[in-house]
């Protein structure tokens, strides 16, 4: 599946040409601002009021997502394609126990009897290795820890087998021993289950764990994607590699830090020619003009970039 | 900015060199513990009592910086608070500049805090919304000096262009700013009444990672320069790992091992420093090859486990561990364990 | 702040009215052809007529031209409402201040006092106030400030709570800022917004309560005009001359409304809805 999207209003997104693989899992790397989390609600049309897709097609599996009609969408959402959040306490309401809900969305996908579902939620908390799945299945959210509510979420996203999973910073609010195992979690859940996860997230590290494949964003457009290992290694945008060079690492303590200089331009501004060429240390006259295609420099490696995203074969 | 002074910076032999043993430490720690008494809803009488400081100990040295790393739960900013003096410790000595802070008088306190100054996380909420730069950044001052309108003017305008900002952002205010600057301005304020010691809890969190560079690096030259000691409380280990010369890894409240930067990363001895070592993410795609993993959840620390706190969880807890909460054991000058492993 | 206040004209145009009433009654001598029986100066050839070319809004029972009775009461009546509010909020805002920041038990005796105030019924108290001290402007203005700040600690302390608590707060403790520092220069700051809203939106409840202590007698004393004491007169000629309580009842009904829209018009500004995009 791939797709292409163009946002408006305040212009978050402009322009992002994706193809996601089956079973991939693909890092969708950015700072604030650039676009990462709004490529998700774009998938599943979830954008907040106000937000307009103002061109692209989005395919999923051969169907321009873009041109259904919202009923059709909803059969999507949730057993096709299915979402988490960085805040699991947004998908989780208090007021119901786990059990309730798992088994809710259970039924609203599928048709199976009461028993049926019960047994299907107890499986998905078996799946995502929470302990006690019956005692899960009748707790609250408040009382669960964090790493368990994220758990308990995906449990919810997958309990009816959908293709994809968009992962939103779900590990951002997490401690770090925690983060560790939900990461490997996804990369279990990947394999054994032939899912496809898009995982947003602004730390690089994290992508570097857990990921297979990396997308980097600025200012709402792709500026570099491909493997992770080239992407990451190899980095050829320069805003990648000044990314890499100011993310601090183990090991990295001898060498400094390097800031970017300058600040990512707000959504309000439209700046002429590439966006990040105001900070970028190589920029040329051609950067300031126009914006560069999005360019193949290597097996699926792919950068926009005038300076080194030449074409190669 | 940052990419010439970077070559002046000490190696980090060099940093050990200087450490002195017989130095005296600016800050030192003292067996410090902290108790909060919670209130079970249900059972009214029976209240339980949370140690969110149990016997922690350690000494800064002039100059320095000191990382604390630690998860959720392990007590770090309850730390900062006791040695800040805004909730007082249940037991314990907090000896800055020699001067156990827990004894003082509240009169004498407040002059001793013109030396203490603290950063905290969120620089959205850390300022007054109703207050411009000036009178942000210039509170130290009027609080603990009797410096002239004119004078205060003149050094704040200096402390923000230390800081990075322009001189017309004087009469501005927060909501006019982006979280890097004003994280800057949080630090000209923690600098203005010309410190020796800067707490900082999480100063970059809420900021983007390029941005975050922008603060570390001018961090490290601010230090540099005035001669600062720091304390850096964080839960990033890498960038706990980057910018500091000691580093306290906390867990439920208690210290579990202490050592300065090289030996903590090739030599981590406590089985928690490890996982988190192995937990954290790098860039460096050889790491996954050695991952330690931990079972379980982080404790209540209302509730902690018998013994070692770490026990549930180590892979390595052996009898010993459920019963006796290990000592605090030097290895060597600087590096000290808590684990009955060693 | 004050584009947001532009496009919300109804609150405008409350704000329009009030200073247009106001500024009227400021300057009734010079709006007036009869100054003097404005200042109570009867004219009994020429009682209880109704609306005319002399008298555009007729007389009262005493002859006297409404619309400079109403111009002259509304001197009273207003600035009672508004002078009330004021010293309420200056005695209400301190002590809540100082209850929400402190705590302990001075904020437990300052609420405990506020709670013993809150449990009379304000009217009640403001009429037993009013007729111990005696039938007076300045009585009758004791005697609702006295009923109205412990609204006034309520809600501030409850702010004054919660600001505590923020990270700037904390932030000037540790600088060393005294106390009392802390409170003027950021608490206040941050909680005044309220305090205005709240005055406001009491002025108009002010302006009523202070005519209902007229009505009865206990305020500004005839000849003096007033709205509430006209209202006192024109009950019993409502028959004759429905003229006499309507236009002084109407005023009042304005201004008292008024006062309401401007202060949810400014509450608008401080809690701003989430405003459509685009």
């Amino acid at each position: 599946m791939h797709f292409k999207t163009y946002a408006g209003t305040a212009y978050v997104l402009k322009g992002i040409n994706l193809d996601i693989h089956e079973n991939d899992f693909l890092g969708l790397v950015g700072e604030t601002g650039c676009g990462k989390s709004m490529t998700c609600f774009s998938i599943l049309r979830l954008i907040p009021p106000g937000g307009v897709i103002s061109a692209g097609k989005i395919f999923f599996r051969g169907e321009d997502l873009l041109q259904k009609p919202e009923n059709e969408m909803m059969k999507i959402r949730g057993k096709r394609i299915s979402m988490i959040s960085q805040d699991p306490s947004a998908y989780l309401n208090p007021l119901f126990t786990i059990g309730q809900q798992l088994i809710m969305i259970i039924r609203q996908h599928h048709t199976l009897t009461k028993a049926e579902s019960i047994d299907r939620a107890l499986e998905m908390l078996r799946v995502v290795e929470l302990p006690n799945p019956q005692r899960i299945m009748k707790a609250y959210p408040h009382e669960l820890s964090g790493g368990m509510k994220q758990r308990a979420a995906i449990a919810m996203a997958l309990s009816c087998a959908p293709d994809l999973l968009i992962a939103d910073e779900p590990t951002t609010d997490l401690d770090v021993t925690i983060q560790a195992r939900i990461l490997e979690l996804l990369q279990k859940l990947r394999e054994e289950r032939h899912l496809t996860i898009i995982m947003v997230t602004h730390d690089l590290a994290v992508v570097a764990e857990a990921c297979e494949k990396v997308a980097v964003l600025y200012a709402g457009r792709l500026v570099e994607s491909g493997d992770v290992k080239s992407v990451l290694y190899h980095p050829k945008h320069p805003y990648t590699q000044a990314l890499l060079r100011c993310s601090p690492g183990i090991g990295s303590r001898e060498q400094p830090l390097e800031a970017i200089p300058g600040r990512v331009p707000s959504s309000f501004e439209l700046v002429s020619g590439c966006d990040f060429h105001p900070r970028c240390p190589h920029a040329t006259a051609k950067c300031k003009e126009t914006f560069p295609s999005f360019n193949r420099t290597g097996g699926n490696h792919y950068v926009a970039c005038h300076i080194y995203g030449e074409l190669q074969n | 900015m940052s990419g010439e002074e970077n070559s002046e910076r000490a190696t980090l032999s060099e940093v050990q060199a200087s450490m002195p043993e017989n130095g005296n430490p600016l800050l030192e720690i003292d067996h410090l513990s902290k108790e909060f008494a919670a209130r079970d809803s249900i059972f009214r009488r029976s209240r339980r009592i949370v140690h969110a400081l149990r016997d922690v100990s350690f000494k800064i040295y002039p100059e320095t910086t000191f990382g604390i790393v630690g998860e959720s739960g392990c007590g770090k900013t309850t730390l900062l608070r006791c040695i800040l003096q805004m909730i007082r410790p249940t037991a314990g000595r907090v000896a800055f500049d020699g001067v156990d802070l827990v004894k003082l008088p509240s009169s004498e306190l407040r002059i001793k805090r013109r030396d203490l100054q603290m950063v905290f996380q969120n620089p959205f909420n850390s300022l007054n919304p109703r207050l411009s730069v000036l009178a942000i950044v210039s509170e130290p001052l009027r609080t603990h000096t009797k410096m002239s309108h004119g004078e205060i003017h003149d050094r704040i305008l200096d402390l923000l262009e230390q800081v990075g900002l322009e001189r017309d952002h004087l009469y501005r205010y927060p909501h006019e700013f982006s979280g890097g600057q004003l994280q800057r301005i949080a630090i000209a304020r923690a600098l203005s009444s010309n410190p020796k010691f800067i707490c900082l809890d999480e100063p970059t969190s809420a900021l983007d990672v390029s941005v975050q560079a922008q603060i570390i690096t001018l961090l490290q030259n601010l230090q540099r320069e005035m001669k600062l000691t720091y304390l850096f409380v964080s839960h990033n280990l890498s960038l706990v790992n980057h910018i500091s010369d000691q580093i306290a890894v906390m867990y439920l409240g208690r210290i579990v091992e202490i050592a300065d930067v090289k030996s903590l990363f090739e030599n981590p001895l406590h089985p928690y420093t490890k996982a988190l070592v192995s937990a954290t993410p790098s860039l460096k795609a050889d790491s996954r090859k050695d991952r330690i993993r931990i079972e379980g959840e982080i404790p209540d620390a209302s509730n902690p486990p018998s013994g070692c706190y770490f026990h549930p969880r180590c892979p390595y807890a052996k009898d010993l561990c459920f019963v006796k909460y290990p000592q605090m054991t030097k290895i060597d000058k600087m590096h000290f364990v808590a684990c009955h492993l060693i | 702040m004050w584009r947001v206040f532009r496009r919300d004209y109804l609150s405008l145009l409350a704000l329009a009215i009030i200073l247009l009433i106001a500024i009227a009654c400021a300057f009734a001598p010079q709006l007036t052809r009869y100054p003097e029986q404005g200042e109570g100066l009867p004219n009994l050839g020429e009682r209880l007529q109704a609306p005319s070319k002399a008298h555009i809004l007729g007389t009262d029972e005493l002859g006297r031209d409404l619309l400079a009775r109403i111009l002259y009461g509304g001197r009273a009546s207003l600035s009672l409402g508004i002078l009330v509010v004021l010293i309420a909020a200056l005695i209400g805002t301190p002590l809540g201040m100082v209850a929400g920041y402190y705590g302990g038990w001075i904020g437990q005796l300052i609420m405990r006092l506020t709670d013993l105030f809150l449990s009379f019924p304000a009217l009640l108290l403001a009429i037993a106030i009013s007729a111990a001290l005696g039938p007076s402007f300045t009585n009758a203005m004791i005697a609702i400030a006295l009923t109205w700040w412990p609204q006034y600690t309520r809600l501030v302390r409850a702010q004054a709570v919660s600001v505590r608590e923020s990270a700037f707060v904390e932030a000037a403790r540790t600088i060393g800022v005294h106390s009392i520092t802390i409170i003027l220069r950021h608490i206040l700051p941050n909680i005044i917004s309220v305090v205005i809203i709240q005055a406001t939106m009491d002025m108009g409840a002010a302006v009523l309560m202070g005519s209902a202590l007229s009505f009865i007698g206990l305020g500004i004393q005839p000849p003096k005009a007033d709205w509430g004491n006209m209202l006192t007169s024109a009950r019993i000629y409502f028959s004759e001359a429905p003229w006499f309580a309507m236009y002084p009842g109407m005023v009042l009904l304005i201004v008292a409304l008024c006062f309401n829209l401007l202060g949810d018009g400014l509450r608008d500004i401080v809690d701003p809805q989430s405003r459509r995009q685009g």
